[in-house]
């Protein structure tokens, strides 16, 4: 199998480019030791196979983030056959930069034209025989996102791979050239091939040279720069940028015609501009569009949501009735196909907003939202792109999450990841409505922004404290590309937000099934089915768990009991407290009143809750207690198991620690 | 005088990058080489970050980032 690499600048339609040439014979996981996405896949041309694996995207490979550094290292280390690189031909200049940077590493290089068919529009014309002559690589014009010219970038590919070219070292300054040919003997121990590059990346004073050369040399090296730039009198750093930049000018002018100087879309990227990054509009515009997606989450979501939940209790009705009363039909009809049903019922709810978010991010619209919003979130500690995420948090912690991917650095993800289960989500206002109703009767309302707003309150204090723990001194840049606006492929968006959904049941699925079923377990051994919960295990954990929830005042084990089924789903909550105190497991109160078991469920809510007070205290810990099983698999996914536990276990923390609070002074004042 | 001073619809060209290495290299990255000329093209509604247009695109930094860029004024709109 060959293996090629595929990398290009962010914006420049590279996931297309990847999605074309792979289809649906993709794995995603992660870069050895790193939480940062690998996507691999694979392809097929004529009879030869070969392996795509997706860099990370970069606009250079200085090696100045995690994501750089992987793209380097897989080139340099990995040696792949290939690398195809991804250019937007409607920002060629800016483009190029990674490009040239490629072809110093000396390797087999293809480039990709892509988004042609804007090119054309803008009046842009590339020479692509020319310049593939000048470079000694393969040029191909590709339209990805409507899967044009791949067939031939396909064939390219295949024999770019066989003839392994290598592309035309271009020559810096005559100067620059000199300085190079000095340094590359401190590199004499080193592979041939990777001298020139190497003395390269000393000019640009690259750290990672440290660990290759012996403490004596590098010192020598450094020496040797720092005469060199006195007697340039400029930096070697930019001096090397400069020249780059003016080898994209040389090539630029040899192979690209402008027809056109008036760039129409530009103009139109500008005027959509002016309205939704607007000084005063911006930010009501935005608030517009968040309001729209979660109406319409909420709205689609909500009705396939009942429909699904329909089909589900039908089908488990149906094999209840075939199997009969056994443990095992128990097992199938509550366990299995129940715990399938609790999370596909929020499956169209999560694929809605999937696909808003894949939309905004293909229009070009995601990066607005960060630079309307940075300087709030920047005061916070998290950067401009930690906000969607958050916002999202108050549908459902789950997408929430995984929107957290736009983040380039880990350390605003990881921070975003752990403040964005305080955001409250959308299950957590069954309990509210329900403690709220029975204990704050008319102030429903009040008591359930208050909530929102302690999560909210919350999230940025403890942004604030991890930034200083675990991220002192770590700043995150916010230069990057605000692209322009671009209508999007629906196969693209769609393709996009059914491989998130896809990805959320394959990897966080087993998760929740396991969870579903060790609580099933627990609910029915050792008495049986037919005993109630609080006889079986469960029941033992809630007694073992009483006294430690005493002193937050919860006067009862059905509390301990609720908040343990309330790690499935936080809704489960309310239908635990109903299959409690009332034998029936409703989802609202109104179903109880309905059932005329409203009065025992607020007899037992009073007994467990003996005051408001106490009330307040659980409310406050279902706000922020350990998020679901679904939130808990997903930060796995996104950042490894060290971080699930850290989230579980300090929002656990946080919670006895806030109710602790607020039931021992609010009892003082009672 | 430092980009982050300049004000929208202002023209200039890049004198000199006084910048820490991480945020030299995403600039010079980004094609802000001494010599570039770029126009201040917006400011984010809570006043950072700012746009930049140059090299044919669209930039955004902070303003943070902007006062490691020093620029000669070289036009207005």
């Amino acid at each position: 199998m060959h293996k090629i690499a595929l990398g290009g600048n962010p914006n420049s339609g590279k996931t297309s480019v990847f999605n074309a040439l792979t289809g649906s014979h993709q794995h995603v996981g992660n870069w050895p030791g790193v939480t940062v996405e690998r996507k691999e896949g694979e392809l097929k041309i004529e009879s030869e196979r070969f392996t795509l694996i997706d860099l990370p995207g970069t606009y250079s490979l200085s090696a100045n983030s995690l994501d750089e550094k992987i793209a380097r290292d897989f080139i340099i280390d990995k040696k792949p056959e290939l690398t195809v690189i991804v250019i937007d031909q409607t920002n060629i200049e800016r483009n190029f930069y990674l490009v040239l940077e490629i072809i110093e590493m000396g390797r087999p290089v293809l480039l990709v034209l892509n988004m042609d068919d804007e090119a054309k529009k803008m009046g842009i014309n590339v020479d692509s025989d020319g310049l593939s002559k000048y470079l000694n690589v393969s040029v191909c014009k590709t339209v990805a996102n409507r899967r044009l010219g791949i067939d031939v970038l396909k064939e390219q590919i295949r024999s770019a791979v066989q003839s392994q070219n290598k592309p035309k070292v271009l020559k810096f300054s005559e100067k620059t050239e000199k300085l190079i040919e000095e340094i590359e003997p401190f590199f004499k121990e080193h592979d041939q091939d990777l001298r020139r590059w190497f003395a390269i990346k000393a000019l640009e004073k690259d750290e990672f040279l440290q660990e290759i050369l012996s403490v004596e040399d590098y010192e020598a090296l450094n020496q040797k720069i720092e005469w060199v730039e006195k007697s340039i009198a400029n930096e070697t750093d930019i001096l090397l940028a400069e020249e780059r930049y003016a080898i994209i000018h040389g090539i630029a002018k040899e192979f690209i015609k402008r027809v056109l100087t008036e760039e129409d879309r530009e103009r139109f990227s500008t005027k959509i501009d002016h309205v939704v990054t607007h000084r005063i509009w911006g930010i009501p515009i935005f608030a517009g569009i968040m309001w729209l997606m979660f109406q319409l989450a909420f709205y689609i979501g909500g009705y396939f949501v009942d429909v699904v939940d329909y089909w589900f209790s039908r089908f488990g009705d149906y094999l209840a009735s075939v199997m009969g009363n056994s443990m095992f039909s128990a097992f199938i009809t509550d366990a299995v196909i129940g715990g399938l049903g609790a999370f596909a019922v929020f499956l169209p709810q999560l694929f809605v907003l999937f696909l808003f978010i894949s939309f905004l991010g293909d229009i070009g619209y995601m990066s607005r939202a960060a630079f309307v919003m940075d300087k709030f979130m920047h005061t916070l500690g998290l950067h401009g792109k930690s906000f969607i995420p958050m916002i999202l948090g108050f549908g459902c912690t789950v997408p929430g999450v995984m929107a957290a991917r736009t983040l380039e650095s880990k350390k605003d993800r990881v921070l975003t990841i752990l403040v964005t289960p305080l955001m409250s989500c959308g299950a957590r206002l069954p309990v509210y409505a329900l403690l709220g109703s029975v204990f704050f009767a008319g102030q429903e309302g009040t008591i359930t922004f208050l909530l929102y707003m302690i999560g909210i309150v919350l999230a940025i204090v403890m942004a604030r404290v991890f930034k200083s723990t675990f991220f002192k001194n770590q700043e995150t840049l916010f230069i990057m590309e605000l692209p322009p606006y671009r209508w999007p492929s629906a196969r693209e968006t769609f393709g996009q937000a059914f491989r998130n959904s896809w990805q959320f049941l394959k990897k966080a699925g087993t998760i929740i099934f396991a969870a579903v079923i060790i609580i099933w377990l627990l609910s029915v051994f050792p008495a049986g089915i037919e005993a109630p919960p609080q006889d079986n295990f469960i029941g033992d954990f809630g007694r073992t768990l009483e006294p430690v929830f005493r002193p937050l005042g919860f006067k009862g084990w059905e509390a301990g009991v609720a908040l343990t089924f309330g790690v499935l789903a936080k809704e489960i909550v309310v239908g635990t407290f109903g299959t409690l105190f009332t034998g029936q497991d409703f989802g609202e109160l109104a179903e109880f009143a309905q059932a005329g078991l409203k009065g025992n469920l607020i007899q037992g809510l009073q007994t467990v809750f003996p005051n408001a007070i106490s009330a307040f205290s659980f409310l406050l810990f279902v706000l922020i207690y350990t998020p679901c099983a679904a939130a808990l698999a997903t930060i796995k996914q996104e950042i490894g198991w060290k971080w699930m536990w850290f989230t579980a276990i300090y929002l656990f923390v946080l919670a006895y620690g806030v109710s602790f609070l607020f039931y021992n002074i609010g009892i003082l004042f009672l | 005088m430092y980009v982050s001073e300049m004000k929208v619809g202002t023209s200039g060209k890049v004198t000199a990058i006084k910048a820490a290495s991480m945020i030299k290299k995403r600039l010079l990255a980004m094609g802000l080489t001494p010599g570039t000329e770029f126009k201040i093209a917006k400011v984010a509604p809570m006043g950072d970050p700012i746009e930049i247009n140059l090299r044919g695109y669209r930039l955004s930094l902070r303003k943070s980032e902007a006062s490691c860029l020093e620029a000669d004024i070289v036009g207005n709109d």
